[in-house]
């Protein structure tokens, strides 16, 4: 067999992916403590309060990250959608539907932070801005895919479904924000851009440490999920008899 | 199986699906009922003021479009899962993406057209000024098919689903977003003096590309609801 055929049989594989990813995960939490302590000793102590927002401004060190992240994983979804879809193979449709509530969860804290954030800086806590709607129109897609997951009663199908759906969603979502960003804004533009940054090192720094460490989490936790959500699905097959025979002697 | 060419399935398919529609007609009036209906509400609710209802008619107008196709959709496919004939379909040789085609444009026909229709009673009841009137209509003819194109995609992931309906509003009315924002802002623009053809462009483009890409999409999602 082709290497490569190899390669993805072999992870496609649900024990070789439990095996491995048991290594992975301990390193991914070390990681993500280890920075987040760092990234919010910067951000929080370090780091000077703003000349304008004052000391409101350390929830960019959440809230950033956060907000990046939930674009990240749906667009991550997709792709894992499109493996799954076209390739069958279980183990991405089991990460996509593991992604689905992380992802959710990270733009809820991208909305919630935003909204304490923009309670002092604009002086109220929910604006129509563009931003914020498309953040809030994101958060939408993802209850879209889970509760579309969740109304499937055999789960092969049920991710099949819910990846579909995922990549309808990451085409749409750039139309989305484009249009939305049309409509109406008043966010700050972006300050981090491969154009150059208008943000201070001292500030710059925690932020790419916090979104470092919230891509570990999201690895760390992503893998976790998988595993509990294979074995749950597997809890029949030999692989899984054979490994909780080995745990309990 | 005498294997018939495309073109030939595709009117085949139109003209069975208006049959069908024909002799459902009642089921085929409850959306644009429920359009009346709920567009009457608004001045209720807000209260009858001219200039007020005047601001609010392109967006209200819009989302009761939006909800009544939302409506509709749910019985695309429903039937014709439920009795098997999707399972023909698919078993006939013909392309999928071309059947969901099929079924689309017969949807808009049925179910988008007469929104496009009703709009001037709605834009009298709303009192949107004379200006925006044929903006609305031209924004609705854009917009309503692809509120079709995409809903279909929604209604073929559920049709497997009992309880489908719900779900689908859920799946669907993010997806409109975009629209909603162009077609309103459209028609917001024409009444205030404003140029609208770049929003009217960008809504031809979203046409274009569902055109293009949701019928392979929405008969993914059916093959998936039948597997």
């Amino acid at each position: 067999m082709n290497r490569l055929y190899l390669f993805f049989h072999k992870t496609g594989s649900p024990p070789w992916f439990y095996k491995y990813s048991g290594y992975l995960i301990p390193w991914l939490w070390a990681g993500f403590l280890l920075l987040t302590a760092i990234g919010l000793y910067l951000g929080l102590l370090v780091a000077p309060a703003d000349y304008q927002q004052g000391e409101s401004v350390r929830i960019m060190y959440l809230h950033v990250p956060a907000a990046w992240m939930s674009m990240m994983i749906y667009g991550l979804m997709a792709i894992w959608g499109f493996i799954a879809l076209v390739w069958r193979i279980r183990i991405m449709e089991v990460l996509i539907i593991s992604s689905a509530p992380i992802g959710a969860a990270f733009t809820l804290i991208a909305l919630v932070s935003g909204s304490l954030w923009g309670r002092p800086t604009w002086g109220t806590y929910w604006v129509w801005d563009a931003r914020l709607t498309s953040e809030l129109v994101l958060l939408f897609l993802y209850f879209g895919v889970i509760a579309l997951y969740n109304s499937f009663d055999e789960p092969r199908k049920a991710a099949r479904a819910a990846s579909l759906l995922s990549i309808v969603g990451a085409i749409n979502l750039p139309i989305i924000h484009f249009s939305v960003l049309w409509w109406n804004t008043l966010h700050q533009g972006s300050s981090i851009g491969t154009s150059g940054n208008s943000i201070h090192p001292s500030m710059l720094w925690p932020l790419l440490y916090m979104a470092v460490a919230f891509k570990l989490y999201y690895g760390a936790n992503l893998l976790s999920r998988a595993r509990l959500r294979l074995l749950t699905q597997d809890h029949r097959k030999r692989w899984v008899q054979d490994l909780l025979t080995k745990e309990s002697s | 199986m005498s294997r018939q060419t495309s073109p030939t399935a595709f009117a085949a398919l139109l003209r069975r699906d208006f049959l069908l529609a024909y002799r459902r007609r009642a089921e085929l009036l409850q959306p644009l009922l429920f359009l009346l209906v709920v567009t009457t509400l608004f001045p209720l609710g807000v209260g009858p003021s001219p200039q007020l209802l005047a601001n609010i008619a392109p967006g209200v107008i819009w989302i009761a479009a939006l909800l009544a196709t939302v409506l509709s959709l749910d019985s695309l496919f429903r039937s014709d899962y439920e009795d098997g004939t999707l399972e023909q379909m698919i078993l006939s040789g013909q392309p999928l993406a071309l059947i969901a085609l099929a079924r689309t444009v017969a949807h808009w026909l049925v179910a988008g057209l007469p929104i496009v229709l009703l709009s001037p009673l709605l834009a009298l009841w709303m009192n949107l000024p004379a200006e925006g009137m044929s903006i609305l209509i031209k924004s609705l003819i854009i917009g309503t098919p692809v509120l079709s194109l995409i809903g279909a995609i929604g209604g073929a992931l559920t049709v497997s689903l009992k309880r489908g309906g719900q779900l689908l509003s859920l799946l669907v009315f993010p997806l409109y977003v975009p629209l909603l924002i162009l077609a309103t802002n459209a028609v917001s623009s024409s009444v205030a003096g404003l140029p609208y053809t770049g929003q009217l462009g960008l809504m031809v483009a979203g046409l274009i590309g569902s055109l293009t890409l949701a019928p392979f999409a929405t008969a993914a999602a059916l093959k998936l609801s039948l597997s």
